[in-house]
């Protein structure tokens, strides 16, 4: 559902240019999850806000549903790292997740109705007349996740979404993203750099290179479910995934044994 | 009680000044410097003799009162409006911004009471005259303000709104004017004093009613205690405006106040 | 792309802005859609403006101004700073002045001058009262805001090291606050010339830009006289704000919150 091919993208131009992505092939099927994972500054956001249409890339082309992506797709949302500089402070919270609503032709009645349905499913009944800056991190970000699934996308990005959060909470998104997930059947694709939460969150760990960004590494996740933050994280193949992503991050040639598939 | 008795710790100065003014000036009987007691009675004398029916209110306070601050507020008001359009033009159109923005720094630093002659030329002696004074004597420091603020808005707040597919309308009215509303308050307030400034160096020049015609009328019959009276009623009416402002700039912004003591 | 290179520069932007207003206002005029009778045209107006620059009389009316408002901002630093000073450290002196100051304030001082036409013979002393009058309130309230913004640590850290009060005050509350009184002080001056120019205005005198104004009022070109005059009172206020930015820049460069109040 979602192909990207040769994508480049270099900032500026001359002697200054930075080259951020150096021709990312990469193909995503329906209702996967897939976890971009790769060094701080190796352009991940680039990657990120080209797919989303935020950012026309130098060369290369993404496709979303078999239209290339030119404007922000109307199929599409995304999560982003910073909650308190993407939920809209002069906004109620249930106001903020149906601000977007408005694009899908829903009258003020229904728009409510799908703010506070959203709100419940990420487990917060009860918070919509509040304030973002009412709540803490963890549940602002909730609130970030109740607004993508509400506008209802057929493609979710996640740009290092638990990254702002302490690790209890992390624990908690991260199992609240696979239980969403569940419920709607969308395709998403997350980003970050912590190797743990790519290997269990992912169905598939998409490794790039530094700056610019290439694919070094494709592994397939293939974890007993229901995944679980005690079990999963002690099971033999899940250890041993995480220590082949961390090579691959690192730059190190990965063991020709585990090659990606 | 206690508010009662706290308020009184904090205002005990005001007494003691005012008795030791109305001493000192009764020693001095000095005509330019009337007592309070007197210039309270004169006070009392020139607006609130009038008729039980109209509220004991004078034809002069029910006249003049009125006009001041209805074209203080039409000013301030017409000041705004194409301030904050403007502003909020020039904040989102970096070329509108390059090309205006010289022009903009000029014209704020021309002090605005060299606008006065400029439109007693234009418009004659009138309302017309004082509104304008006041309208391009106090839109610098809302438009620059809301520019701003508009420039300043972040840039995860619109790429969320595109990523959502907000258009450019709700775009404009959900997010960049909300994000830039505590600039354009801020610059509101500054035009606000502004205006009852030219509000009443305008009405010292050329009006033929408003407070400060009555001013010069005192002045120009030599009632001192007429004009230290106008000139106290000049400041209540300051103090309550700015007053007002931050009242209601409470309520509009209370998201602002709030969001930054908790980030 | 040579285009796109163009519209990058910002002062080329700024002159283009600019000589298109010009162009705009004397095509008006020209055509005939805004008589020159009732608003002069463009080229005559900038011509006046260059001629006042070498009008002896205009030019010593300028000096004038600039010399009551150079007297009066300099009277107002002598007694703001210090009466700033006094009331910040000196908090119950502070909160019994507070009501009084906060009544005083919202008089807008220009308010002021019919009462001082009956209080003053002298036009000169009358002017520069009510400049220091009206200038002392940006000055005294940041230099009150700057007292109260001194980081409390570096304070105790010179007490701790057996620093006596004075010294600390000389040594950390009065660099730690000049930055704000320096931002005071650039406001007032603004506030100054507006005084200054209004009480020339309304009061007359012997000389100063309002007397020009007032004298050329008669005149059967006052309009070109009045918005040449405007735009040399323009540069005036400009060159005098950007020296304040410059030397506020150049002097607390370590300073990095800009706060100010008015």
């Amino acid at each position: 559902m979602l192909e990207i091919s040769n994508l480049t993208h270099t900032y500026g131009s001359g002697p200054s240019a930075h080259n951020a992505l150096g021709g990312i092939d990469l193909t995503v099927a329906e209702g996967e999850l897939v976890c971009i994972v790769g060094p701080s500054g190796c352009g991940k956001s680039t990657l990120l806000r080209s797919i989303a249409g935020l950012l026309r890339p130098t060369g290369g082309q993404v496709v979303l549903n078999g239209s290339p992506v030119e404007q922000t797709p109307d199929n599409l949302a995304v999560v982003f790292q910073d909650y308190s500089r993407s939920l809209f402070p002069w906004m109620s919270v249930a106001d903020n997740v149906s601000l977007p609503l408005r694009r899908k032709g829903m009258d003020k009645k229904q728009r409510k109705e799908a703010a506070l349905e959203a709100l419940e499913q990420v487990g917060l009944e009860g918070a919509g007349a509040k304030y973002p800056w009412q709540l803490s991190g963890g549940m602002q970000q909730r609130v970030s996740i109740a607004r993508a699934l509400a506008y209802r996308p057929a493609l979710l990005l996640m740009d290092e979404p638990f990254g702002s959060v302490d690790a209890q909470t992390r624990e908690e998104l991260e199992d609240l993203t696979l239980r969403v997930r569940g419920h709607h059947n969308m395709t998403i694709v997350l980003i970050t750099h912590d190797i743990d939460e790519s290997v269990y969150v992912g169905d598939r760990v998409v490794v790039l290179s530094k700056a610019p960004a290439g694919i070094v590494g494709d592994l397939r996740v293939d974890l007993p479910g229901p995944r679980d933050q005690i079990t999963t994280r002690e099971h033999p193949d899940f250890v041993h995934l995480r220590a082949e992503v961390g090579r691959l991050v690192r730059g190190m040639r990965s063991q020709p044994a585990s090659a990606s598939q | 009680m206690n508010r009662v008795l706290r308020a009184a710790g904090r205002l005990w100065a005001v007494p003691v000044v005012l008795v030791v003014w109305e001493l000192v000036t009764r020693a001095a009987e000095d005509l330019s410097f009337p007592p309070p007691t007197t210039i309270a009675a004169s006070m009392y004398e020139m607006w609130l003799t009038g008729p039980a029916e109209r509220l004991w209110l004078t034809e002069a306070a029910l006249e003049n009162i009125p006009a001041s601050v209805g074209r203080l507020l039409a000013g301030w008001l017409l000041a705004g409006v194409i301030g904050i359009a403007l502003g909020i033009a020039m904040g989102r159109l970096p070329l509108l911004f390059r090309f205006l923005d010289p022009l903009v720094q000029f014209a704020r630093a021309i002090p605005p009471p060299m606008l006065l002659p400029f439109f007693m030329a234009l418009f004659a002696i009138g309302p017309r005259m004082q509104i304008n004074v006041i309208v391009f004597g106090i839109i610098w420091p809302v438009l620059i303000n809301a520019g701003e603020g508009a420039r300043l808005v972040d840039r995860q707040h619109l790429d969320t709104a595109r990523v959502f597919g907000l258009s450019r309308g709700q775009r404009l009215f959900q997010i960049i004017l909300p994000s830039a509303m505590p600039k354009i308050f801020a610059g509101l307030r500054v035009s606000l004093s502004l205006a009852l400034i030219l509000m009443v160096i305008s009405e010292l020049v050329g009006s033929t009613d408003g407070i400060g015609f009555q001013l010069l009328d005192a002045q120009r019959s030599y009632d001192l205690p007429g004009v230290w009276g106008t000139i106290v009623v000049l400041g209540v009416l300051g103090y309550v405006l700015n007053s007002a402002f931050l009242a209601a700039e409470r309520r509009v912004l209370s998201w602002h106040r709030a969001a930054k003591q908790t980030t | 792309m040579i285009g796109r290179r163009l519209l990058d520069s910002k002062p080329l932007c700024g002159a283009l802005g600019a000589a298109g207003l010009f162009c705009v206002l004397e095509a008006t005029g020209r055509t005939g859609l805004i008589s020159p009778i009732v608003f002069p045209l463009a080229s005559t107006v900038l011509g006046r403006a260059v001629e006042l620059a070498t009008d002896a009389d205009f030019l010593l009316d300028v000096v004038s101004t600039l010399g009551a408002w150079a007297l009066g901002l300099l009277l107002t630093v002598v007694i703001a700073v210090p009466a700033g000073f006094v009331l910040g450290t000196l908090p119950r002196a502070e909160t019994a002045l507070r009501p009084i100051l906060e009544f005083l304030r919202p008089i807008p001082s220009l308010a002021l001058i019919p009462l001082a036409l009956a209080l003053f013979s002298d036009k000169f002393d009358m002017k520069i009262t009510l400049i220091v009058y009206a200038a002392t309130w940006p000055v005294l309230m940041n230099t009150l805001y700057g007292l109260k913004d001194v980081d409390p640590l570096a304070k105790e850290t010179l007490r701790s090291f057996g620093f006596g009060p004075l010294s600390v005050l000389w040594r950390v509350s009065l660099p730690s606050t000049a930055p704000f009184v320096a931002t005071g002080v650039r406001l007032a001056s603004a506030i100054a010339l507006i005084v200054a120019i209004s009480v020339e205005l309304l009061a007359g005198g012997s000389d100063g830009i309002g007397v020009f104004l007032i004298e050329v009022g008669g005149s059967p070109d006052a309009m070109v006289y009045i918005i040449a005059t405007a735009i040399w009172a323009g540069v005036i206020g400009l060159v005098s704000d950007s020296l304040f930015v410059l030397a506020e820049r150049r002097i607390f460069r370590w300073h990095t919150a800009r706060t100010e109040v008015v």
